[in-house]
């Protein structure tokens, strides 16, 4: 933005840092994870992409590439230093069931998952609990309420997910950096409890 | 932001060939996205690093950060990034800190450590 040193500097995770933790922000198409992602980041949320499928398996079949077209995924993430030892990052990844590779990267040394659910859409969230399931990450629901407040009642989404008991269901405002850390703070408690 | 996040890309493909040298790509077991990387003191860049291994160079030589966020900055593939990363790991040329445990069971301590600071920086 300017030529601050300062500024400048600040893209670099400090030297002190020893540990850092990764989560998982999860949910179907447009359900507001990049604009939680966003609202709890430090730095400008950062954008990479990966390749999906066969990466691997077309580099050594170079000579097949006029035919052989994959898929490229946004990933979006931000960070958050949490102390002077300690910092979060924070994984955007879609729900959609065909980019297992990249599940499997994301969900390997991820804490957890905050799988984000639009109430009105709750039918969109099924694919997305099975591939959190199957890479055993444990998981809190965050409703993103699009300005609905409320209106879906917690028996109800619990009920149509088929929920553990345990599971939790917190509300949030995915804009609101405060709601978004009470959510990401519901989930940690749950994973502390899962860990036990 | 747009909805349509997947398209075709070949030519990204040839692209990261060339970069690669067609070696197959490192498996997230080695350096993983929150891994964090810099370049180890007194190091110099290897004559003749291609453009990319150049700019990750002069990226780290600025301090640490994780494997994702390199990939960022420099609009590289993260798998892409990641094989040049570890190209300078192997070679003793960067530091690598925080490399999470490999099991993907995650440990009871790093957990209480996360909610703590949530805590009290939101509480
Ligand atoms: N009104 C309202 N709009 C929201 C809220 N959260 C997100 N949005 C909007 O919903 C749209 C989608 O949000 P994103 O954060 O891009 O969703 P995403 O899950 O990252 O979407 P994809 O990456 O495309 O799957 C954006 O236009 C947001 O501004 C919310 O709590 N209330
Ligand atoms: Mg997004």
């Amino acid at each position: 933005m300017d030529s601050n040193p300062s500024t400048a500097e600040s893209i670099y995770v400090s030297d002190a840092v020893t540990t850092t933790a990764k989560i998982l922000v999860v949910g179907h198409f447009a359900v507001g994870k990049t604009t939680l992602i966003g609202s709890l980041s430090e730095i400008r949320p950062l954008r990479t992409e990966e390749k999906m499928t066969q990466a691997s398996a077309l580099v050594d079949d170079l000579q097949g590439v006029p035919d052989k077209v994959t898929t490229t995924v946004a990933l979006d993430f931000g960070r958050l230093t949490l102390s002077d030892e300690l910092v979060l990052y924070l994984f955007g990844t879609p729900g959609q069931q065909r980019f297992m590779q990249l599940w499997e990267d994301m969900a390997r040394g991820a804490l957890g998952a905050l799988l984000l659910v639009d109430p009105s859409r709750l039918a969109e969230t099924f694919p997305v609990i099975d591939l959190v399931e199957r890479y055993g990450l444990e998981y809190a629901i965050a409703v993103n309420t699009f300005d609905t407040t409320h209106a879906y009642e917690e028996a109800e989404i619990r009920e149509a997910l088929d929920l553990l008991p345990d599971t939790p269901v917190v509300y949030c405002d995915a804009r609101d950096r405060a709601s978004s850390a009470q959510a990401l703070i519901s989930l940690v408690r749950h994973l502390l409890a899962r860990a036990a | 932001m747009t909805a349509g996040e997947e398209e075709p890309v070949a030519g990204d493909f040839v692209r990261a060939y060339v970069i690669t040298g067609g070696r197959r790509l490192p498996s997230s077991d080695e350096l993983s996205l929150h891994t964090l990387v810099t370049v180890g003191p007194d190091k110099e860049l290897p004559l003749g690093a291609s453009p990319e291994v150049r700019a990750i160079w002069d990226l780290l030589s600025g301090g640490y950060l994780a494997v994702a966020e390199v990939a960022a900055h420099l609009e590289l593939p993260v798998g892409v990034a990641r094989l040049l990363l570890t190209d300078l790991f192997e070679q003793g040329l960067l530091l690598r800190r925080a490399a999470p445990p490999r099991a993907q069971s995650v440990d009871r301590g790093i957990i209480e450590r996360v909610l703590h600071g949530l805590e009290s920086l939101y509480g």
